[in-house]
């Protein structure tokens, strides 16, 4: 009787703390590239996105809710991605919200996460227009996309020529990738042109992109003025390395949000000196106070997920600020649904489009200097359109311009048309005021 | 013991003609067909039916058009992601550009284009012949990739290059659920399955498989190589165009050209390869091996890692899979040359002689 009662208690005492950790982890998905054409630069997304939610739970957790991380194997290619999705979607209670780090498996996703309540965090990527909150009630572009990229970047080299009317005449070669992630790029150049009269040359490059010797060959017989790249993976390094053997100046290469981080660079060395490329937000950032406290808390401890050297990395950065977006949509949505509770997905939703991040909340979170304030709304999925450039001196990235800011008064009509159409093929209506509140 | 025919007498010319003449092969093909439609659905949980069983369904019918073609007739192809991509974007814009358009019609419809584009690309097999034919083939993948990446009026002016259908209905009734998806293919799967089934058993697939031995012989039995050849990659590149509009409507959603790479036509050509050329059934098991062995694997390894205790890193694991992959061909290929329906007709056969084999 007594050994009998020992068991129950103890079988019960046991599901009960079982049951309390799982009510108290919130699930966060991870669809990592460690593999395929984008690894080098996919694996420090990972290992950053990883590190902060560990130290998220050293410090405590969200209110007291830990993070939990589990990862699947995409190699960057939409049908595994779409796999992992179904496999990832409802595991641990169900998943927060997805970031893809592809722009195919956006696309694929977009259409499946308004059936499943999940939200779609692309910072910097995936579909331009989603960012109209309008129609595309589940997608996040927060922080920019390439819209706000490509502008950024022609404002810089407006800025470096004296005025953006000495645009004019120019010739401006854009190399992409020959994808909808390349593509999208595209639409802004082309208004922008238009408007400022200068003329674009498209370059497409085919995936994974280590074969170019056709499309710098062209460079070398046009001569464009200056060189975008919208490029991922190896196809950056590809890229800067052909300029150099045509003899292509480096200073007149602009790389977007993708490409221009160390993996790419790191190879050729002083042969990129003087390549620049586009920053939402960030750059390396290996002085910041949230990687002093992630090599304390986490590296220091020996429960960093990568190597120690690559912490604080444009990449790894970029995955921190992953994490953190993801991380402060649920403490928004605490806020509302109650403190210290899981959120499900939908409720997470609400989080992200009503983030009110401040800087003195950033400052408190160790992000002071890394990243500027945030805010989204239930029209405006972005948030903030704030980008830098920063320029390879040989060995490192240094900052070589201002805080610059896209022309929202160009790109929002351009979204809504966008996402207008988007919502004419799909058959869908404009979410009202009152949807908002929801 | 298990499987024998004795005393199953046929008395008419239709019984001897069935499909299946054996009954215990009839029973068991209307088992596995009553299996797959009522008690699958009840039996599989959703992700079982979004990652595994659809994908399965819909690159089966794809293997069996393309076994139709390199199996049967013995024309090697490699652009068989191609005549998938016309499939899909022929059935994208006749559903998106005509009003009211019912759904199968549409899919249909992108079937008959690429039935076109496949004649048209199976001209050259008349002159070259064998890997030769390969490469020609291959500019067929290529023509279309270029097409489908260049010209914006396949993509409906979409900026980006990335299509997408949604509020799939048919009579009606709405293909939302993983179920309602699962059975839409699998309905497309079993009629093609029988036509197809049929059609290498008539005339014409007779004359398919003369080509397939020996043109010269066949022509020479009054065998005309040009009609052959070309109902051959008609047939073929109608099935394989149906099986990309439905890659592309029913389990993508939203594709861009990338879904139908050359990636995509060497995966066919695997699945028919190891499935076993020239036969329908080993269509299924070829595509049930490209299909679901890697995610098996991808799930498998880490599981026996934390059995174990050793924690196997995501990087890991996907090599692994790569590797264990394709030693797994390997070994398949050098076991059972003629594909894994060679290795179903001989467990068949010893089923009929258990327990006293001679």
């Amino acid at each position: 009787m007594k050994i009998r009662n020992i068991v129950l208690a103890s079988v019960i005492a046991v599901a009960g703390a079982g049951a309390f950790a799982q009510a108290k982890e919130q699930f966060f998905p991870v669809l990592s590239g460690r593999t395929g054409p984008v690894a080098p630069n996919a694996t420090p997304w990972a290992n950053g996105h990883n590190d902060y939610m560990k130290l998220v739970n050293a410090r405590g957790g969200i209110n007291g809710v830990k993070t939990l991380v589990e990862e699947c194997e995409t190699a960057y290619a939409t049908d595994r991605g779409v796999e992992c999705y179904e496999r990832l979607k409802g595991k641990h209670g169900g998943a927060t919200v997805f970031q893809p780090l592809s722009t195919g498996i956006t696309f694929a996703l977009t259409e499946k996460v308004p059936g499943d309540k999940i939200p779609l965090i692309t910072s910097g990527y995936g579909r331009s227009d989603s960012a109209d909150g309008g129609v595309f009630k589940w997608n996040f572009p927060l922080i920019g996309h390439y819209w706000v990229a490509g502008d950024v970047v022609l404002k810089h080299i407006g800025n470096k020529l004296g005025g953006m009317d000495k645009l004019k005449g120019k010739k401006i070669g854009v190399g992409y990738h020959d994808s909808p992630f390349g593509k999208e790029l595209l639409p802004i150049l082309q208004e922008r042109a238009a408007q400022y009269g200068f003329t674009l040359l498209p370059l497409p490059i085919a995936a994974p992109g280590v074969e170019q010797k056709s499309t710098w060959l062209q460079v070398r017989q046009q001569q464009p003025d200056f060189m975008i790249l919208q490029t991922w993976g190896v196809m950056t390094g590809t890229a800067v390395k052909e300029a150099q053997a045509v003899g292509y100046p480096r200073e007149k290469m602009f790389g977007t949000w993708w490409s221009g981080a160390e993996p790419d660079l790191q190879d050729v060395g002083a042969g990129a000196k003087g390549y620049s490329a586009v920053m939402m937000q960030h750059g390396a950032e290996r002085q910041s106070d949230v990687v002093k406290e992630i090599l304390e808390k986490v590296h220091a401890k020996g429960e960093g997920t990568g190597p120690k050297d690559e912490v604080g990395s444009v990449l790894y950065m970029r995955g921190v600020l992953g994490a953190l977006l993801a991380v402060e949509g649920v403490r928004a949505a605490q806020e509302r649904f109650g403190k210290g509770k899981v959120m499900t997905g939908e409720q997470a939703r609400w989080g992200y489009e009503n983030l009110n991040l401040t800087q003195a909340k950033l400052d408190a979170l160790g992000f002071k200097g890394v990243m500027r304030p945030v805010s989204t709304s239930c029209f405006d999925h972005m948030g903030a359109a704030w980008a830098r450039i920063h320029t390879w001196d040989g060995s490192k990235f240094v900052w070589s311009s201002d805080w610059l800011e896209a022309d929202e008064q160009v790109i929002k009509p351009m979204v809504k048309a966008s996402a207008d159409k988007y919502a004419a093929e799909k058959k869908l209506t404009r979410r009202s005021g009152a949807d908002c509140q929801s | 013991m298990f499987y024998r025919e004795n005393g199953q007498f046929k008395t008419s010319y239709r019984a001897d003609q069935q499909i299946f003449p054996i009954a215990q092969d009839r029973w068991a093909v209307l088992a596995m067909l009553a299996f797959g439609f009522i008690a699958v659905p009840f039996l599989f949980d959703e992700y079982m039916f979004r990652a595994i069983l659809i994908p399965f369904v819909i690159l089966a019918l794809a293997a069996l058009g393309v076994n139709i073609l390199v199996g049967y007739c013995g024309q090697i192809s490699l652009g068989s992601g191609a005549f998938m991509a016309v499939g899909a974007y022929a059935a994208y814009n006749t559903y998106v550009r005509i009003d009211g358009m019912p759904l199968i019609v549409a899919l249909l419809a992108g079937g008959v284009f690429a039935t076109l584009v496949g004649v048209f690309f199976g001209i050259p097999s008349l002159r070259v012949k064998g890997l030769y034919l390969a490469v020609a083939t291959l500019a067929a993948q290529f023509f279309c990739d270029w097409a489908f990446l260049r010209i914006a009026w396949f993509t409906n002016n979409s900026t980006s290059g990335s299509v997408s259908v949604s509020n799939l209905k048919v009579f009606g009734w709405a293909i939302d659920s993983p179920i309602q998806k699962y059975l839409f293919c699998l309905t497309f799967l079993v009629v093609f399955g029988l036509m197809a089934k049929n059609l290498v058993r008539s005339a014409v697939g007779r004359e398919w498989m003369a080509i397939r031995d020996m043109d010269v012989a066949a022509a020479v039995i009054g065998i005309r190589p040009m009609y052959a050849k070309l109902t051959a990659f008609a047939v073929s590149s109608f099935i394989v165009g149906v099986a990309g509009g439905l890659w592309g409507f029913v389990h993508l959603g939203s594709w861009e050209p990338a879904a139908f790479s050359v990636d995509r036509s060497f995966q066919l050509l695997f699945m028919v390869i190891i499935g076993g050329m020239g036969s329908i059934m080993g269509s299924f098991f070829g595509a049930a091996f490209i299909v679901v062995l890697p995610i098996f694997l991808n799930q498998f390894l880490p599981a026996v890692g934390d059995l174990i205790g050793v924690p196997i890193s995501t990087a890991f694991v996907s090599h692994a899979e790569l590797m264990i992959f394709g030693a797994l061909i390997v070994w398949f290929l050098i076991v059972e040359p003629h594909g894994l329906a060679r290795l179903w007709s001989i467990g068949k056969q010893k089923l009929r002689l258990w327990p006293f084999p001679h």
